[in-house]
């Protein structure tokens, strides 16, 4: 990855052969490893997610450490890389913590910018797959203002995605930034009934609970808003990969399901729905493109680009999941069917890291277009 | 000759403004040399206006000329020759039709129009019945035509015309290049909704064109209307714009300088076009990368389709953001502009005009069939069209 500094540089909104190399391989290991009887299994189980794969896909491929330099022991990529994967991730519904882990925990400790010590430490454990953390936070959190811990470390927090597959928590309080190990006395993660099967949520409660003091409260705060940040630009391509599964099956299966003697993809009301959906596949690669790689650069314009994204891609997964359902008919509604697994994710995501609304808002503060 | 590389497009370019300084050159002298040194659209054949360079590096003759402050031809005046007839030519036109239309055509002094859509032929252009009836050397027209903007203008005319009605409709067609100033053309101003008359109908009766300005064979004058639409479609929605660049722009500039105006329905209204807006212009832009990158995807189908439904809302809540003031009109004075103007006058004038932005050129209903089919892949439509000859098709 190479900074562009010039402002006038524009993004590159384009995938590079290595990109589509890294894809091929994550895709391939998916089709191998997770296959969606396998998604569903797992997610009536206790265990939603393989740590096979995981360890495939962290260390195998590397794709955990894609934002840590080398010299942390990661990959010395960056988010374009990430999003990519993150893509694929999306594609298949797979249930793994790469986001709440590789992205925003990852991009939290970076932001604390420290090179040896504990920070550093948790990160080289992260970037080679060895640990898993997450920014003990509200998934629907957009920025650092949702911080409702003590100096203490008492209090409850939730709901915390991934909390319960996570082996250190990232726990922001007025005091600073606090690294927990999950299991020690104090700390209780408690399960929670989820919308999005294929992402666990918990309770975090903690009680007189010890960690390590990774960062004061000032750097805490500008790290927690930058892993928010990450989570929501590279989120955008979650989105991006579901609708594009939603899609791609729904054209499948319409031209393969016949009634009234025809496919029913040749009805020209539902060919029309589909051509709209492709539309909106099409502009939400080009947003979550234009937020990854204004991540990547850290170009003055990521707030506003990930917001854009974050403000367009969730809408397009929640209607490319919701047209998905519907052009299945009743298939669609079925639990051995996949599309329910689509629809929960893309629901939950649109609350994730912001809704849609929230971040117009930050569209409006950014570009001056104020509330009456 | 090898085709130069882009230092050398900048070498010739200079050695251009150094013959024909702009500042002491006539405006239409100049543009004559800048074709003649190939330098017009670089990627068309020596003594043709260009080079046989790549088409990815115009912008670098563009840049330099920008910069010396040379005139340029005018584009959106000569739109249509340059972006429609001018490919068609190139592509089907003998070595004496290149010579003829395409030096004047770029540079201006010749306008053309498109005779193409005819009141009972719109989407199904295929099903046109203006008839061209050969005669000699000659072959005599007679029909209607419609939608034909510039056409009070224009000197030349793209035109195809039935030449076979006994077999079915795509096979019967020719394509020829009318005289616009020959007996028999007339042209009536067409009134549209915004009270202007930006387009016009043409009558045709008994127009006799020499069969020299035919462009292809007989009968397959759709193959060659084809070239024409597709360059059509290429050239809409491939400008570079900036931010706020489109309809969102004076929206925006009014949402900013009149908070009195403001209320909470229109703030989340315009927040959501703003977004969706910015999100097509970024589309746009990978399009553009994407060309330049030679990997040509197919979202130029879909930009016209998103284009003209975000005009339609965007124009349609400035209306109601101006409150007493949209209740006004500019003016309902019949007028015949040159240009087609999409975003001039005032948001009346945008509300209304920015309705024809989903038909012409293709109804977005026409454009989704053809993304659902020749994108996705998904099953045609039954026709009952195909193997009828075209006289006994139901009109």
């Amino acid at each position: 990855m190479t900074a562009r500094t010039e402002e006038s540089q524009p993004p590159d909104l384009l995938y590079s052969q290595a990109e589509e190399d890294l894809r091929a391989a994550v895709r391939s290991l998916l089709d191998d490893r997770c296959d969606v009887p396998e998604v569903i299994a797992r997610t009536e189980s206790d265990a939603p997610y393989d740590p096979q794969l995981w360890k495939a896909l962290a260390t195998g491929i590397g794709a955990a450490g894609l934002l840590v330099p080398e010299k942390l022991g990661g990959q010395g990529a960056g988010h374009r890389e990430a999003a990519v994967v993150i893509e694929e991730l999306g594609r298949s519904v797979v249930p793994a913590p790469y986001l709440t882990s590789s992205v925003v925990a990852t991009e939290t400790l970076l932001a604390l910018g420290t090179q040896d010590g504990p920070a550093a430490e948790l990160l080289t454990e992260l970037a080679t797959g060895r640990k898993v953390a997450v920014l003990a936070v509200p998934f629907s959190a957009a920025g650092p203002d949702t911080v409702a811990v003590t100096a203490a470390l008492d209090g409850t927090l939730g709901p915390v995605a991934d909390a319960v597959a996570a082996d250190v928590l990232l726990v922001p309080t007025t005091d600073g930034l606090y690294a927990v190990e999950a299991g020690t006395a104090g700390v209780v993660v408690e399960p929670l009934i989820a919308l999005d099967l294929t992402r666990p949520l918990a309770t975090v409660t903690l009680t007189g609970a010890s960690g390590t003091r990774l960062a004061d409260a000032g750097t805490a705060r500008a790290a927690v808003r930058r892993g928010l940040l990450a989570g929501a630009g590279l989120l955008a391509s979650e989105q991006l990969g579901l609708a594009e599964w939603c899609l791609t099956e729904t054209v499948r299966y319409t031209r393969e399901r016949h009634q009234f003697n025809r496919p029913v993809g040749s009805f020209q009301s539902l060919k029309h729905r589909m051509a709209h959906l492709w539309l909106e596949v099409v502009s939400a690669r080009a947003a979550a493109r234009n937020a990854a790689d204004a991540l990547a650069t850290g170009s003055p314009e990521t707030p506003l680009a990930v917001a854009v994204a974050q403000a367009y891609c969730s809408r397009v997964a929640v209607h490319a999941a919701e047209e998905c359902v519907q052009l299945h008919g009743g298939i669609g509604m079925t639990w051995e069917h996949p599309a329910h697994l689509y629809l929960k994710r893309a629901k939950a995501d649109s609350i994730a890291y912001g809704s849609a609304g929230r971040h117009r808002e930050t569209v409006a503060e950014l570009m001056e277009l104020p509330a009456p | 000759m090898t085709a130069p590389d882009a230092a050398g497009l900048r070498r010739l370019t200079r050695e251009l403004l150094a013959a024909h300084p702009p500042a002491t050159t006539g405006r239409t002298d100049f543009l004559k040399a800048r074709f003649d040194a190939g330098l017009a659209w670089v990627h068309y054949p020596a003594g043709l206006g260009g080079l046989d360079a790549p088409r990815s590096l115009q912008p670098v003759v563009d840049a330099e000329l920008a910069a010396a402050d040379a005139p340029d031809n005018d584009p959106r005046r000569i739109g249509i020759g340059l972006g429609m007839a001018a490919p068609t030519v190139l592509a089907y036109g003998t070595d004496e039709q290149k010579r003829r239309f395409l030096r004047p055509l770029w540079v201006g002094e010749e306008v053309w129009c498109q005779l193409f859509s005819e009141p009972g032929a719109g989407s199904d252009l295929a099903a046109l019945g203006t008839r061209a009836v050969r005669d000699g050397e000659d072959w005599v027209v007679d029909g209607q035509k419609v939608w034909t903007s510039s056409a009070h203008v224009a000197r030349w005319a793209i035109l195809i015309a039935r030449t076979d009605p006994d077999v079915p409709k795509h096979r019967g067609i020719s394509y020829f290049v009318c005289d616009m100033t020959d007996p028999g053309v007339e042209v009536r101003p067409l009134r549209q909704i915004t009270g202007e008359a930006e387009f016009n109908e043409v009558f045709l009766t008994g127009v006799r064109i020499p069969d020299s300005h035919r462009l292809g064979p007989v009968g397959e004058g759709w193959k060659v209307a084809q070239t024409t639409l597709m360059n059509e479609r290429v050239s809409i929605g491939g400008a570079r714009i900036p931010r706020e660049g489109g309809m969102i722009g004076p929206v925006a500039r009014t949402w900013r300088e009149r908070p009195e105006l403001r209320t909470r329905d229109l703030h989340q209204r315009l927040l959501t076009l703003w977004v969706e807006a910015e999100v097509a212009r970024l589309t746009g832009a990978r399009l553009r990368q994407q060309l330049v990158a030679g990997q040509p995807g197919p979202e130029g189908s879909g930009m016209k389709l998103a284009f003209a439904r975000l005009n339609q809302e965007i124009s349609g809540l400035e209306v109601e953001l101006l409150g007493d003031e949209g209740l006004l009109y500019s003016d309902w004075t019949m007028r015949r502009p040159e240009l087609v103007d999409f975003t001039g006058r005032d948001a009346g004038y945008r509300y209304l005009r920015s309705k024809g932005n989903s038909i012409e050129g293709g109804t977005s209903e026409v454009l989704l069939n053809i993304v659902a089919e020749r994108v996705l892949g998904l099953p045609v439509e039954p026709r009952n069209d195909k193997d009828v000859a075209w006289k006994d098709l139901s009109r």
